[in-house]
């Protein structure tokens, strides 16, 4: 019974913590932003202005939540659930600290890439049942983007399974005790990144969204609780894209004197804000170049990164 | 785990059906979707969580994204729903309506001559399924391979031929 109850106690503590984190990510990022671009950014509200967190939410749940006439409502409605759960689902697989984990699952970076490769749909789908030619555009920009990056993004992955030998996470952070595998695998870490980067579409590689060309892209029509799934949706997508670069190359929960769930945290925090760093520094590329550079760049490196891991893997045992 | 099993089923028997009566492209794609996910579901209780997961990413994901991808391309609005309906009429049914009947009752029938014998044996990790793979499965892995390294040589011709083309009416003009 008290397995059960602490299992309870886990999944309900992630999840909490998880959107909690995601609500205030949105001060986060905007301080950081504020900070990299020489302005102060929402600095009135409460102390350091974090209470701007409470203001934009209740801004949002009070806002018309409005579906136009012309969408496709049934689609339209489903398209922002889809993110939230997929995100959320991702996250039952990472492992947090010893132990504490929602589901040890013996596929679980496949699982991960499952559900990342199940959110598609979600901006798909928004941009298609919108029924508006920028956000349809912003919807094909999205499929075609999310689709290249996946591919490599699941081979660059391999590189730290053929290391660890194993699927399951838990295993992996175990495997990275005395080095992490940022080590060995750096160039599987850079190519996690990028393509990270690519799934979770934050600045430099938000195409679909791309204010300047298409006008908010797949989201233009949503608006109210519906258009706030979007938002939190996107800051959960970045900090589980975060927790997996910890978990897989950096040693996940591993390090000196602190408790591992602080170290955890810490880790996460520090490539958190790395995404924002990016966003702030870095102009959005254009779109043919984004796709060619991955197909042409980064789907040869992935590959020569397996084999090279898997001849010397083979060679030293 | 039987209880699981049998909602899954009939989730994906219900979606496969709903794909089929849908007259507007993309739900029936969205029902698709649903029919994948629950037929890797089925795979999970019958203790193949790799192929589950596989399921998913290469069906579900991968490859259903690019059907949408096309769809979405085409653009078909209502003309498309209606054209559906026009060659999807009400008597088109009874044929393999009757057929799936009498299919439906043998399955019945056998389910309820005895208790199924459950082949749940263990859970198959994915490093049994990449030994049995790279074993005695090897060659089928490697047509496999030849196959897709054809198709990506074509669509690579296709991707040129287009290059050439405009090159020779640059020329001729």
């Amino acid at each position: 019974m008290s397995e059960t109850l602490q299992h309870i106690v886990i999944v309900f503590g992630i999840l909490f913590g998880l959107l909690t984190l995601a609500a205030g990510l949105i001060w986060i990022e905007r301080r950081l932003l504020g900070v990299w671009q020489n302005r102060y950014g929402p600095n009135r509200v409460g102390p350091l202005g974090i209470f701007i967190v409470l203001a934009d939410m209740i801004k949002i749940f009070f806002k018309e939540d409005w579906i136009p006439p012309f969408a496709d409502k049934k689609v339209f409605v489903i398209a922002p659930t889809i993110i939230m759960f997929v995100v959320l689902m991702s996250w039952a697989v990472v492992p947090v600290a010893p132990g504490v984990v929602v589901l040890d699952l013996n596929v679980g970076i496949l699982f991960f890439l499952a559900m990342s490769s199940i959110g598609i749909y979600s901006t798909v789908l928004a941009g298609w049942a919108s029924n508006n030619k920028y956000s349809l555009l912003g919807g094909l920009r999205m499929s075609a983007q999310m689709f290249s990056y996946e591919v490599f993004m699941g081979l660059s992955l391999m590189g730290v399974v053929i290391m660890a030998g194993s699927f399951n996470l838990t295993d992996i952070v175990n495997a990275q005790k005395n080095m992490w595998f940022v080590v060995p695998q750096f160039l599987g870490f850079i190519i996690f990144f990028i393509a990270g980067l690519a799934e979770s579409h934050r600045l430099p590689f938000d195409m679909p969204e791309a204010e300047s060309e298409l006008i908010a892209g797949f989201h233009s029509e949503y608006s109210g609780m519906k258009f706030g799934m979007f938002f939190v949706g996107e800051y959960v997508g970045v900090t589980l894209i975060s927790a997996f670069i910890v978990t897989l190359f950096f040693g996940g929960w591993h390090g000196p004197v602190l408790p591992p769930f602080v170290w955890f945290f810490l880790k996460m925090m520090f490539f958190i804000c790395l995404f924002v760093l990016l966003r702030a520094a870095l102009p959005r590329p254009r779109y043919d170049q984004l796709l060619s550079y991955g197909w042409k760049i980064l789907l040869p490196l992935a590959l020569l990164n397996i084999v090279v891991t898997g001849g010397l893997v083979l060679a030293f045992e | 785990m039987t209880t699981v099993f049998y909602i899954a089923s009939a989730i994906a028997l219900l979606s496969t059906i709903m794909v089929i009566t849908r007259y507007n492209a993309v739900h029936a794609l969205l029902y698709l979707v649903v029919s994948f996910v629950s037929i890797a579901l089925i795979f999970f209780v019958l203790g193949a969580p790799f192929i589950a997961v596989l399921e998913v990413i290469i069906y579900a994901g991968a490859i259903m994204v690019l059907f949408l991808f096309v769809i979405m391309m085409l653009n078909l609005g209502e003309v498309a729903v209606q054209k559906e309906k026009e060659w999807l009429p009400k008597q088109m049914w009874i044929g393999p309506g009757i057929l799936s009947g009498i299919l439906f009752v043998l399955i019945v029938y056998t389910l309820f001559q005895g208790e199924p014998q459950w082949a749940i044996v263990d859970m198959i990790g994915p490093a049994e399924v990449g030994a049995e793979l790279f074993g005695p499965y090897i060659i089928a892995v490697q047509l496999a391979g030849l196959m897709l390294l054809a198709g990506l040589i074509a669509a690579t011709l296709f991707g040129k031929r287009v290059k050439f083309k405009e090159k020779k009416e640059k020329e001729d003009s």
